[in-house]
Parts: structure tokens; C-alpha cells; sequence
């Protein structure tokens, strides 16, 4: 009792306080401004001069040790942890922001500079090693193209979706609507899960071997007619199939089960209420998610160089002869160059070309897969 | 045309209780009868989407066959005269030093890219403006959209400014033998070695692992979070005691997630890395991966040689099958326990 009352007349005697001592919000800034200066001074001194990679790796961690100091002093050690903590988190974030920003601007300046019309409508046809050291020399335009490889990259992309979106958003209609979970569809589940992870260039290997099994049976000896852009597109199939139908699923199951019961209720056949109720319903999801995987497919390099060689020229045959497609010509320029020495600097150009239009190309369709599902997706309720 | 009903409810004493029974309208729901009437349409379309499911586990059964198919002659020429094989003394002595190179070159992406990824994820989650938080995710959603070669690309552009990082590592870590210089002090003169293809493959790998543990930090039940920050916990404190415990088993499958693809990963290590035997240093030229290995010598591949690239190619499939169902266990445990 008496201590009971010694405690309260304590608490009384001294108001307990509500906030806590806290640094101004500007403190964060003056000390970053500081430690940056600091580190250009250290720069200039220890390695005598103005250093850009040293200047940020000193900066980051002056103002770490900076922070921590200025914050423990004066708001407390567990306020000080937090700070750095969130100093750090945030430097992880601009850090990763830095190879992205290199890689688009080294994409655009030098794709930019080397990217004319003729490059987008010529072949590699008639292509001399001579056209290229004339060019370095510079008396001549740039020679050569990849639109043997736009060409190529569009009909393999298209024929690889002819192939994987009926059976992958039929599986997930499969998995959604008709497995009721049961073993099958368990299996299923974890196969897809697992064949997204199958390497690029297993999936292939895979389709090349598929392929010239099935030409070893018919054509014996014949292996090399594997190679078509047919191939390809299979191989772009196994990896497409996995991301469309877990796209699929994720959007089929957030179809609310109200509307397919009340498709039920009206004595609508279960087939009817999935292809007029349920698809269209979440038609913005699985076209979005369709366009995620066109995406993440059209920059793929390793299966179509393993299926589909490196053709030189225009090709619209699917079912015979090797094809280009921009990602293999990007290989192919970069690392077997038309004309070796100086003059491989005009096959590289011509690659950074290429990568400038697969960039902007793979940026577009992201892109578009965000504009279809906010355009197309179903009107919220009154 | 008779009105069809998918489930026909009928009350036990209502007329016509059989399913048939269509032109009937519905009786009331006391009672649910589970028989559905099955049409043509029903049998086409489940068929359907049976076959596609089918399909896909024939497919990845496929996978594993026509390569074991075609690796015929490879496990033939090991059998009855192993000096054959690349290298003359027998598919494991060549396959090996290469599954060493695949593993180290993931490692070490796995082991830059991971705090990167918790910290992403941690900064766009928790610490980011609420409003800019979707826009910065997008950003590095951006890193994962962009193709492979052209990572292969810029990784070659900028080897070179690598040398003189590596050059000082030499001279300051080369007493650890993975940045040790070569016999006369010197290190790569292009840059083009793995540890350069491994930093490539960690900022590969870094979205992917950033979006799923993005993933699992969104789920953290937010009556803890605001718990832990109601008892006086500061926003780091809350993070630790709340966000990451919950997040823990999220985050190891995630990381081996990318180590999957970290493993599968072609082009960028097949541009960037100049090939070489085994070495344990990792800034002079050498060592090269399963998935380079191939990329770079099917072209020109014929005959024998065709047929062991696929079979290496067989073992990346099979290491990386591995390590994805590794972390898919993880996942299915842990959301059994979760629920």
C-alpha cells in the first residue's frame, strides 16, 4: 500500500513526458550534403582527384557512421539504429536503380546513334566483311540490317502463342474450375510451378531434340532439318505455357463464386458459364498476363539460338530453314562480327541497334499489359 | 428448348425430382441435390481442359525424355571408350569443373543480390511514401523485363572498367585464394572474367527475388505491425520483430527461386565470361558454366559432341528441377503451417 503510494506520488512529481527528443527533418539532408563533401575532400587527397565510384562508396558510408553518431547523441541509441537502418534500406534501393539507369542510357545513346531506317529494312544479304572497314574508315554508310530478324522474332513469338495460350488457359481452366483439387490438379500445380523454372536453354535443347528425334525417324540421317523456326517456337512455348497459366489461374480464381452460382441458379450449362460468364469477366487479367509472357519470351536468346541457328536473311517459312530473331542477331553481331578487328565496331553498332529496338519493344508490350488490364477490366459495381 | 439447371433443387416431395426434369422451376432450396446434369458441351470442354492439363505433365516428362534420348550416344561412348568425350578422360572429369562454375557464379549472384532484394522489398513495403511505393516497384519490375542479351551487352561494354577494381582487390584481398592475381600479378585485362558475370547475373536475379518477398512482406498481418509500433517499437524495430519473422521462410524460397534461374541463366554469362579451365580466382579469365558451355559450342556442335552438350544439358536440367522443387517444399510447408 505505502508502496503503491511513494510510486504515484512519484509519477506525479514528475510529469511523465510524451515525446521523446527528436532530430529536425532536415538533419538527414545536411548530414548527406556533409558526408558527400567530406568524401570529394578525401578524394581529392587520397587519390588525387575527383573519383565518381570512390567519391559515392565514401560518401555512403561517412554518412552511415554520420548519421548513426548525430542520432545517438542526441534522440538515443534505438532511434540511431533506426535511422541507419533506414539510411541503409534506401541506399539498397538507389543502388539497384544504378545498373538500370547505365544499361537504358548506354541502350538508347548508343542504339540511337547506330539505329536508321535502312537498318530496320535490310538483311544481312550480300553482307562482305569490306562494307564494314569502309564504314569504320568512313566512307560509307552503315551496311547490313535485322529485318530478317524483326521478321523472324514476330512470326516465332506469334507461333509460339498459337501453341501456349489455348492449352496454358485451358489448363487453368482445368485447374480452377474442374480439378476440385484433386491429385491431378495437385500435380499439376507443382509441374507448372516447376517448369517455370526450367532453364531457357534446357527448353531448347528439349525442342531440338524433339525435333530431330522425330527427323531421325523420318529422314534418317537428316538431323539438320531440325533447325526451323517451328522449333523455336515450341521451345518458346514450354516457357510461355507455365507463365500464362499461372497468370490465368490467379485471375480465374478472383472471378467471385457468386456470379457462376447465380449462372447455375438461372440453369446456365456449366461450360457456357465459364466461356460467358467467367472469361469474360477476367478477359483484361488473362490478355494482360498473356502479354506479360509475350513479353518475357520475345527476349529470349539461348532456346532460339540452339532451334533456330543464325539465318542471315529474310525467312518467312516457319516449317524449314534456320531464323533470326533480334535477340540471337544481337548475339551474332556482338560475338562473331562480319568483319573481325576495328572494323567489328559496325557489327556491334548494328547490335546495339537491335537491343535498342527489343528494348523499346519489351517496354512496350510491359506497357501495354498495363493499359489492358486497367482499360478492359470489369466495372466496379454501382 | 427445354431450360437446363446446372444443379436441379428439388425438394424430396416436389413433382418430378429426377434431373431431367428441366421444364421444371427451381423448387425451393430446402433441400440440394448433388447429381449435375451432365450435357455434351460439359464433356467437350472438361475434355478439353483435361487434355491441356495433360499435356503439360507429358511436356515435362518430354523434357526429361528426348534429352535422355539424345544423350544416348554420349552414355554409349562413356561405357565403351570414355576418352572420347571432350577433354579424353570421360563425361564426368568434363562435365564436372563445369557444374563447379554454374554453382559458384549462382553463389555468388545469390549471395550480392540477396540483401539487395530484402532491402528493395523492405524499402517499397515500409519505408517508401505510400503514394510512390506501386511507381518504384515498377522500376524494378523494369530490371526483370529487359532481355538477358541485353544484359549480355552492357555487361561487355563495361568489363573493361572493371580491371581496375580488380586490379586493387588483387593487390589488397589476394591472400584469399577467390581474388588471388595471376602467376606474374596480374589480373583479367578485359574484365571479362566470372566474378564480372556473376555481378550481371546478381542484378538478374534481383527482381525476382525482390518481387517475391515484396509478396510476403505485404502479407505480414498488419494488426502486428501496428502492434509492435503501438508499443513505443520504432519502424526498424517493427520490421525486425514483425515483418521479417513472418516473412522467413518467404524470403529462403524466394532466394532459392532465383538461384533457380541464377543456374538456368545463359546469355549474359555465355557474352560476358571468355571461357576457360577451373580456376579458384575469380578475377583472371577462366573458369565457364553448364548453360554457357552449351550456348557457346552448340552451333557449331555435330554428331558426338551434339549429343554431350545435350547430356550437360540434361544435368542443368536437373540440378535446377532440384532446387525448385527444394524451394517449392519450402513454400508448401510453410503456407500448411501458416493457415
Amino acid at each position: 500500500m505505502t508502496t503503491m503510494n511513494t510510486t504515484t506520488e512519484a509519477a506525479v512529481s514528475k510529469p511523465a513526458k510524451l515525446t521523446s527528443k527528436q532530430l529536425p527533418k532536415a538533419t538527414p539532408w545536411i548530414v548527406a550534403v556533409a558526408s558527400i563533401l567530406v568524401a570529394i575532400v578525401i578524394s581529392f587527397i587520397a587519390f588525387g582527384g575527383f573519383n565518381i565510384p570512390v567519391v559515392a562508396v565514401l560518401a555512403g558510408l561517412i554518412n552511415a557512421i554520420a548519421v548513426f553518431a548525430v542520432s545517438a547523441s542526441y534522440e538515443g541509441r534505438r532511434k540511431a539504429v533506426d535511422r541507419i537502418a533506414t539510411t541503409i534500406v534506401t541506399s539498397t534501393f538507389v543502388l539497384a536503380c544504378v545498373p538500370l539507369i547505365s544499361l537504358l542510357w548506354l541502350t538508347v545513346s548508343k542504339g540511337g546513334a547506330a539505329i536508321s531506317g535502312d537498318l530496320l529494312t535490310r538483311t544481312m544479304l550480300g553482307m562482305k566483311g569490306v562494307l564494314d572497314q569502309q564504314y569504320v574508315a568512313g566512307e560509307a554508310t552503315l551496311a547490313g540490317g535485322f529485318y530478317h530478324a524483326i521478321v523472324g522474332t514476330v512470326l516465332i513469338t506469334l507461333a509460339a502463342c498459337v501453341i501456349s495460350i489455348p492449352i496454358g488457359v485451358l489448363t487453368a481452366i482445368y485447374l480452377v474450375e474442374y480439378s476440385n483439387k484433386n491429385r491431378l490438379g495437385k500435380a499439376i500445380t507443382f509441374l507448372v510451378d516447376v517448369m517455370t523454372g526450367i532453364p531457357s536453354i534446357v527448353a531448347g535443347l528439349f525442342a531440338f531434340a524433339l525435333f530431330s528425334t522425330i527427323a531421325n525417324v523420318l529422314l534418317p540421317g537428316a538431323a539438320g532439318i531440325a533447325k526451323t523456326g517451328f522449333t523455336a517456337a515450341v521451345a518458346l512455348s514450354v516457357l510461355m505455357i507455365p507463365i500464362v497459366v499461372r497468370n490465368t489461374e490467379e485471375i480465374l480464381r478472383l472471378v467471385p463464386m457468386d456470379l457462376r452460382e447465380a449462372s447455375y441458379a438461372l440453369g446456365v450449362p456449366k461450360w457456357k458459364t465459364i466461356v460467358k460468364i467467367v472469361l469474360p469477366t477476367s478477359v483484361s487479367g488473362i490478355l494482360s498476363g498473356v502479354t506479360i509472357a509475350i513479353a518475357r519470351v520475345i527476349g529470349e536468346t539461348a532456346p532460339i539460338m540452339v532451334t533456330a541457328g543464325f539465318a542471315k536473311t529474310l525467312n518467312w517459312n516457319l516449317f524449314s530453314g534456320w531464323m533470326s530473331t533480334l535477340p540471337t542477331f544481337i548475339y551474332d553481331s556482338q560475338l562473331r562480327p562480319v568483319s573481325p578487328g576495328a572494323a567489328a565496331l559496325a557489327s556491334s553498332e548494328r547490335a546495339w541497334a537491335a537491343a535498342l529496338v527489343l528494348v523499346a519493344l519489351v517496354m512496350v508490350l510491359n506497357l501495354l499489359a498495363r493499359i489492358i488490364a486497367k482499360v478492359l477490366a470489369p466495372k466496379a459495381g454501382r | 428448348m427445354p431450360i437446363s439447371t446446372q444443379t436441379t433443387e428439388s425438394g424430396p416431395t416436389g413433382p418430378g425430382s429426377t434431373p431431367e426434369s428441366g421444364q421444371k422451376p427451381p423448387q425451393s432450396p430446402a433441400t440440394r441435390q448433388q447429381k449435375a446434369v451432365v450435357r455434351p458441351g460439359d464433356r467437350i470442354f472438361s475434355a478439353a481442359t483435361l487434355i491441356a492439363g495433360i499435356l503439360i505433365l507429358v511436356i515435362l516428362a518430354g523434357v526429361a525424355l528426348f534429352l535422355l534420348a539424345q544423350s544416348k550416344d554420349t552414355i554409349t561412348a562413356q561405357i565403351s571408350d570414355p576418352s572420347q568425350i571432350t577433354g579424353g578422360k570421360g563425361f564426368f572429369s568434363y562435365v564436372w569443373p563445369l557444374v563447379i562454375g554454374t554453382l559458384i557464379s549462382a553463389a555468388i549472384a545469390l549471395i550480392v543480390a540477396t540483401p539487395f532484394s530484402l532491402g528493395i522489398a523492405l524499402f517499397t513495403t515500409h519505408m517508401a511514401p505510400r503514394k510512390l511505393a506501386p511507381v518504384l516497384g515498377y522500376v524494378i519490375d523494369l530490371l526483370a523485363a529487359i532481355p538477358s542479351v541485353v544484359y549480355g551487352l552492357w555487361g561487355i561494354a563495361l568489363a573493361g572498367n572493371l580491371t581496375g577494381f580488380y586490379l586493387w582487390l588483387s593487390k589488397w584481398f589476394g591472400w584469399i585464394p577467390i581474388f588471388a592475381p595471376a602467376a606474374d600479378g596480374s589480373v583479367s585485362q578485359t574484365g571479362r572474367t566470372l566474378l564480372t558475370a556473376s555481378l550481371v547475373l546478381s542484378i538478374m536475379i534481383l527482381p525476382i527475388i525482390t518481387s517475391l518477398t515484396r509478396e510476403i512482406f505485404l502479407q505480414t498481418p498488419r494488426l502486428q505491425e501496428e502492434a509492435a509500433l503501438a508499443l513505443g517499437a520504432t519502424r526498424w524495430e517493427m520490421i525486425r520483430m514483425a515483418v521479417l519473422p513472418f516473412g522467413k521462410s518467404g524470403i529462403v524460397s524466394a532466394t532459392m527461386l532465383g538461384l533457380g534461374r541464377a543456374l538456368g541463366e545463359t546469355m549474359a554469362v555465355a557474352m560476358i565470361l571468355s571461357p576457360g579451365v577451373l580456376t579458384a580466382s575469380l578475377v583472371v579469365s577462366g573458369n565457364q558454366t553448364i548453360a554457357s558451355e552449351i550456348a557457346q559450342n552448340f552451333p557449331e556442335a555435330a554428331g558426338l559432341r551434339l549429343s554431350e552438350l545435350i547430356t550437360v544439358g540434361l544435368v542443368l536440367f536437373v540440378i535446377t528441377l532440384l532446387v525448385n522443387m527444394g524451394a517449392r517444399a519450402i513454400v508448401a510447408r510453410t503456407s500448411v503451417k501458416g493457415s
